[in-house]
């Protein structure tokens, strides 16, 4: 027998939804009380509603290139839920669900994204990575820093995020090997919204699942329904809750789709059919979520109506991100965001001349309807 | 007090970090029971453990990447890089994250890391293992460059750089590695990261360089002194930031210098010291200013490096232009 098989690899996919929102079979035991869901579909509409409201203040001339994240809340809402405070969150540009959810408030996104330096810091998540927008270079950050919680022998881990486009990038593949060479308390988890700008999945790469990247490096990879935010939470934190008991890193990959362009500089269009988009709607996140809440009977329509009213209240102070809106000067860039409370950070003053900080006395969004960060 | 060669002075200044700050860890590839292959982090791994001296795999982009995670969860990764010609793809995240995740933050993380690599040729290298890359590095707002060029500056710069809040690459001329020995005191004093140093005083050209090029200069001038010409010599050592003063005021009293470096002339950081030169310097100088550097080609194989590489004799015949003009 000259040849023989030595060695065999499965890659296990997981869903617990189905698209109309019923379950396809015993649910996770966080999902056994539907009022868990709850701040989950808070969460992700919350995370639509910002990226509403950012695309429209990019439209009207107010912000600049932005990352919208339509289709895909629940990865991020997901996988941040599955964080514990005391991890650490090395995000990619398209993750503002699961920074929200960390406790980078809207206003703090919103000033990044609108060009403003005093958006390069959050109040929130301390030792939470800034978003990394190069592409996969951020993933040997959190191989770091996970190597940091190893050495002083901290029960912590370290969630990155990126998309399947960066799993064609080295920096991805090195940082995965050396995670699992050195059993780092890593996660990493792709964000497959099958289109790389233009560059759809297929094209990426000729592997069958991109979880299978694992297999190179040495460590668990499994794929999983990215529209499907009881799936994330429920795979993302069994891999965090492996890397904090030494048992090292993993590779999690989240099927989902881009609904949106890739970023507002971009047009779709160009190069896919509106008629996949629209098949794709009918697997919205959201409306699975939702589904499924109002059929175990925690979600009305009178719930929906009054976050509904609350995301638009929040939408509706933001304009004054507007007008008013001067350049920021020297003294508008150093004015301290972090003395604000967090969630408080709209009250904030700018300037040293008693102007008020054009950028949203309106977002208390995440103070009216955030759920609270990770427990 | 122990002479040391410029291997054992950096070592000398590792052990040092590494038994004052129990956040110094060193990472690179072979650094651990191999020692490094220049030898320079040898019998570290013996006496810190493997926890504060690792062997990484072999990717230096996850070198200079998780030096930066570490760094921001407050360690001081000492990281190798074996060669320059391999510290390139270091560059995305020097550039991208090291330098700036301080300003990327606003203060609230940084990046305290030193990235080491050997660099020049003159010892026979294979192909990519001799380059000159420093200006690289040095247009990279953000990041300190460190050239060292004697064992005692080695000592006491890589202590500032291990030390200094922010990144810093530390480029070490292989060509002197173990040309040279000194006294090398273990002191634990840095030197600044912000100074060019006087090697020889003189009033008649002034000679700038950095790394090993600096022993061709003291040559050079030693050669001139023969003539009656007074050459003062600079060890530029930071490149990033450059102390310009220094320099400007070395020319103004010689009116003439000659830069000097082994990396291609184009582009290379001897332009930036002439455009200093050339605007606050202008009317110091009584001459043109003179660079000897190396080729705008490729770093040839071994047989052609001696023809590449800055001599004494190109450098004389730098200074004597110089000192041709009345």
């Amino acid at each position: 027998m000259p040849k023989r098989s030595i060695a065999q690899f499965a890659v296990d996919y997981t869903q617990y939804l189905a698209p109309d929102g019923s379950a396809l079979g015993p649910l996770p035991s966080f999902a056994e009380d539907a009022a868990n869901l709850v701040p989950l579909y808070r969460g992700m509409v919350l995370t639509r509603a910002f990226d509403a409201k950012a695309i429209a203040l990019q439209r009207t001339g107010r912000l600049g290139t932005f990352a919208s994240s339509l289709g895909q809340e629940a990865v991020g809402i997901g996988a941040a839920s599955a964080m514990l405070r005391d991890d650490v969150l090395v995000p990619s540009f398209r993750d503002q669900a699961a920074q929200l959810w960390r406790g980078v408030s809207a206003l703090e996104l919103l000033l990044y994204w609108g060009g403003d330096e005093r958006g390069s810091d959050f109040a929130g998540p301390r030792e939470d990575f800034p978003i990394a927008v190069p592409v996969a270079s951020h993933a040997p950050h959190a191989a770091g820093a996970a190597l940091a919680f190893k050495l002083r022998r901290e029960r912590r881990a370290v969630l990155c995020i990126l998309g399947d486009g960066a799993t064609s990038k080295g920096d991805f593949y090195e940082a995965l090997n050396l995670a699992g060479a050195w059993h780092l308390p890593l996660v990493i988890l792709i964000n497959n919204n099958q289109w790389a700008i233009s560059v759809p999945r297929a094209a990426q790469s000729a592997a069958e699942t991109l979880a299978q990247k694992a297999i190179a490096a040495g460590v668990p990879g499994e794929q999983l329904d990215g529209n499907d935010v009881l799936a994330v939470r429920e795979r993302v934190a069994a891999a965090l809750a492996r890397a904090r008991e030494g048992g090292g890193a993993s590779l999690v990959e989240a099927v989902t789709y881009r609904l949106d362009d890739h970023t507002t500089a971009d047009d779709a269009r160009r190069y896919r059919d509106d008629a996949e988009v629209s098949r794709h709607w009918e697997n919205d996140p959201v409306a699975r979520l939702r589904a499924h809440l109002v059929a175990r009977g925690v979600w009305s329509r009178a719930e929906e109506e009054h976050v509904l009213a609350e995301t638009a209240r929040g939408g509706e102070g933001s304009r004054s991100l507007s007008r008013d809106s001067a350049p920021a000067g020297r003294g508008h860039v150093r004015l301290p965001l972090r003395k604000a409370a967090p969630g408080n950070a709209g009250r904030a003053r700018g300037g040293g001349r008693g102007r008020k900080v054009p950028w949203l006395s309106a977002i208390s969004w995440r103070r009216s309807i955030w759920p609270s960060p990770a427990r | 007090m122990a002479e040391r060669n410029l291997v054992e002075a950096i070592n000398l200044a590792l052990a040092r970090a590494m038994t004052e700050d129990p956040r110094v860890v060193i990472l690179g590839e072979d650094v651990g029971r191999d020692g490094g292959v220049f030898r320079v982090t040898d019998g570290l791994l013996e006496r810190f453990g493997s926890e504060r001296v690792l062997d990484t795999p072999l990717a230096e982009a996850a070198i200079a990447g998780v030096s930066v995670g570490l760094a921001a969860q407050g360690f001081r990764p000492v990281a190798e890089i074996q060669f320059m010609g391999f510290a390139y793809s270091t560059i995305d995240q020097l550039l991208n994250h090291a330098s700036r995740l301080r300003t990327r933050t606003r203060g609230r993380l940084s990046c305290p890391m030193v990235l080491r690599t050997p660099c020049g040729g003159g010892i026979h290298a294979p192909e990519h293992h001799s380059e000159s890359g420093e200006a690289c590095f040095t247009n990279i707002p953000g990041l300190r460059v460190v050239v060292p060029s004697s064992p005692k500056r080695a000592y006491g710069l890589l202590l500032a750089a291990i030390r200094d809040p922010d990144p810093v690459v530390f480029l070490e001329p292989t060509r002197i590695y173990r040309a040279l020995r000194e006294e090398v005191a273990d002191s634990g004093e840095a030197m600044p990261l912000d100074s060019t140093f006087t090697l020889r005083e003189g009033r008649d050209v002034t000679l700038v360089g950095w790394g090993a090029v600096t022993l061709d200069l003291l040559s050079a001038a030693e050669r001139l002194a023969v003539d009656g010409v007074e050459a003062e010599v600079l060890d530029v050592a930071t490149l990033v930031p450059l102390d310009a003063a220094r320099i400007l005021a070395s020319v103004e009293k010689t009116g003439r210098c000659v830069i000097c470096h082994e990396a291609p002339l184009s582009a290379g950081f001897g332009a930036e010291i002439a455009a200093r030169l050339a605007g606050p310097g202008l009317y110091s100088l009584l001459a043109p200013v003179e660079r000897v550097a190396g080729y705008d080609t490729v770093m040839p194989l071994p047989r052609l490096e001696r023809s590449y590489l800055p001599s004494v004799e190109r450098i004389l015949a730098g200074a004597r232009r110089a000192l041709s003009h009345a």
